[in-house]
């Protein structure tokens, strides 16, 4: 460690001038191994990191904005599967709206604003150049499907879950960015069937005690959890529809000398919230990708990225489809 | 978590209106004194008061859509602890503090119908899921069972649930009506029941023996799933050689945090295992999720967000 600070050491200055991407990234990892985890905290709590810090907003909007949503029409216009609201969900959609509009307005009061009267709405969002008065409740009142059109606002997937029976349904989204599933595929599924293929967590029980959580949560409450896998390139459709565009990029990559800057860190900061009227879950998924070369400017994280690249036991690394990329990278990572 | 925790994040509201229902069922309606708006809440959900000397729950009686006011409906009770009393002695301008709303007694998303069954003040959960039936444009049906001149928000329901409403004054037609509502709903329909412990009873049974599967059959639940207050105990701490008193009401982490002993924690609910303690004497009472039951059993570790000690002291590694 100590080597690694002499040989890469930078000047003062020259760490302050990071640019964003890199300082607000939500690097994921505090241990120098990584092992599933219930790994829940309440939503909002700040976190520092080696380069900056993220966590303070429930809605996070950033330089990649208007591109992202671009990219979410784009796959919606070629695979409308990607929406998928069964009609028992619709009031759990509202209440999606009508709980995220104010926060965003919130946390961005310089270039949104809500007001509501009753059920008037008045949304104003100037990066759209939008400013659209609506009838909370009335879908044609807006100008899309209303879950399409909250995720033409904001960057993060959305999944809504109903509760009955004693457990999560799956019963609703919006999912243009999917780590490699398919939320066509998993619509209306038990939360613990849409888990089913994820290594490890069954017999550690981590998915049931998740489930109690969220089961457990009261209206209002919001948390937070990351998980994370690797990318190549600035994709953010890894889809299981789109595999056949992006799954040989995995071979390809390890011998590209443009490695570094091709392979990405992805980073799922995802958020947990019970709506406050339909009593639904509100599932909020915002992907943050960035290179191996920029994760390398910040000499804990190349560091440690390596470290848990190296460790990850083989069934973990082939679920999150790294396997054949994981040790170029380490090496890479750790040789620097 | 305590009455009093859950009052701590609450809302401080001013009576706004007091009506008189019937001879003994009063409804009072709450605003925030800024004249803001209320926080939504889930149909069926309740409040808790702080009233006179007590604490007690009472549902809301609206939707809970975007609402300006909280409005619940008390009947009172004589043989009491008086909390219904005092609740009936507020005036328009009293301040009172109330918990945000909780909810217990959801009304089901995937119901292609709902029935619902009210018992005299066990209304009040029902008229909040008539109503959000009605704005969501979802059908609902109403047995409604009162004593003669004592029937509350009858106005109300008639107008909401016109011809949907069975209203009984008398167990015999109660009897008549439930029968012939269990038996002739459509598949996918949901029960809904709320009133005395007793009525409830005899519902659920008539419904089970007309083979309502219990997936179907939902009652309001007497007393909430958060955890009690539990009982004050003393953690020797051996490593920094002090001792942390940790009263009722109040968590271990919470005690060790204002004793300035740090432990690793996130969700402070028992789910996710970070602020595991090793304990070296004494015997924990478990109330997490995380550990496993052989876990549990040996005793040697214990979450130290939701869980207590059987005995009067316990001795942590820390």
């Amino acid at each position: 460690m100590s080597t690694n600070l002499i040989d890469h050491a930078i000047p003062q200055e020259a760490a302050t001038i990071l640019p964003e991407r890199i300082t607000r990234f939500p690097f994921p990892f505090s241990a120098d191994s990584y092992r599933y985890s219930t790994n829940i905290e309440p939503a909002l709590k700040p976190v520092s990191t080696e380069a900056g810090g993220w966590g303070t907003r429930l809605l996070d909007i950033d330089e990649h904005y208007l591109q992202e949503l671009g990219e979410r029409a784009a796959v919606l216009q070629r695979d409308p599967s990607r929406l998928q609201v069964l009609p028992h969900m619709r009031p759990a959609v509202w209440d999606a709206i009508t709980t995220l509009l104010p926060i965003m307005a919130d946390e961005h009061p310089e270039t949104m604003s809500f007001e509501r009267k009753g059920d008037s709405c008045r949304w104003q969002n100037r990066l759209h150049n939008l400013d659209l008065e609506f009838t909370a409740g009335v879908d044609a009142s807006l100008p899309a499907e209303p879950l399409l059109f909250l995720g033409s606002q904001i960057q993060d997937d959305i999944a809504l879950l109903d509760q009955r029976e004693n457990a999560l349904w799956l019963d609703a989204g919006l999912v243009t960015f999917a780590a490699d599933w398919s939320l066509g595929f998993d619509v209306g599924m038990k939360f613990l069937e849409v888990h089913g293929p994820v290594p490890r967590v069954h017999d550690e029980q981590i998915i049931t005690r998740a489930q109690q959580f969220l089961m457990n949560l009261q209206p209002g409450e919001k948390y937070r959890r990351t998980n994370w896998t690797m990318t190549v390139g600035r994709r953010l459709d890894t889809s299981t529809e789109t595999y056949p565009e992006w799954a040989q990029d995995r071979s390809a990559v390890v011998t590209d000398p443009a490695l570094p800057d091709r392979l990405h860190l992805r980073v799922e900061v995802q958020h947990l919230i019970r709506l406050p009227h339909s009593g639904a879950i509100l599932f909020l998924v915002r992907t943050h990708l960035l290179s191996l070369a920029d994760i390398a400017r910040v000499p804990a994280w190349r560091e440690r990225l390596g470290r848990v690249l190296a460790e990850l036991p083989p069934d973990m690394a082939g679920y999150k489809g790294i396997s054949r990329y994981r040790e170029a990278a380490s090496a890479w990572l750790l040789a620097g | 978590m305590t009455a009093t925790a859950l009052l701590a994040g609450g809302l401080k509201l001013q009576v706004a209106e007091v009506t008189a229902q019937t001879p003994s069922i009063t409804s009072i309606t709450f605003t925030d004194p800024a004249g803001g708006p209320l926080p939504a809440y889930v149909p069926g959900s309740h409040l808790l008061v702080q009233c006179g000397d007590g604490v007690n729950a009472y549902s809301l009686t609206g939707s809970g859509r975007s609402p300006s006011d909280y409005s619940v409906s008390v009947l009172r009770v004589a043989s009491g602890a008086g909390g219904s009393a005092a609740m009936h002695r507020l005036r328009a301008g009293d301040r009172v503090l109330v918990s945000r709303p909780r909810s217990a007694f959801t009304p089901m998303a995937t119901a292609r119908h709902h029935l619902l069954i009210a018992g005299g003040i066990g209304v009040t959960p029902m008229l909040s899921h008539a109503r959000a039936a009605a704005e969501w444009g979802m059908a609902a049906t109403m047995i409604y069972m009162y004593r003669p001149a004592e029937g509350a928000h009858v106005p109300e329901l008639r107008e909401l649930l016109d011809t949907r409403l069975v209203e009984c004054t008398d167990r015999g037609s109660f009897r008549q009506a439930l029968a012939e509502k269990l038996s002739s709903q459509r598949l996918g329909t949901h029960l809904y029941v709320c009133g005395p412990a007793a009525f409830m009873e005899s519902v659920l049974a008539s419904a089970r023996e007309l083979g309502w599967p219990e997936t179907r059959l939902h009652s309001e639940p007497f007393g909430t799933p958060e955890l009690d207050a539990g009982q004050p105990f003393r953690a020797k701490l051996t490593r920094s050689g002090i001792q942390v008193e940790i009263p009722a009401g109040v968590s271990l982490l919470e005690a060790l945090e204002g004793a300035d002993v740090g432990v690793p924690n996130m969700c402070r609910k028992g789910v996710c295992g970070e602020c595991s303690v090793a304990v070296l004497r004494g015997t924990p009472q478990h109330r997490d999720l995380y550990l496993s039951e052989d876990q549990k059993a040996s005793g040697r570790t214990m979450m130290c967000c939701v869980s207590r000690s059987l005995d009067q002291e316990l001795e942590l590694d820390l």
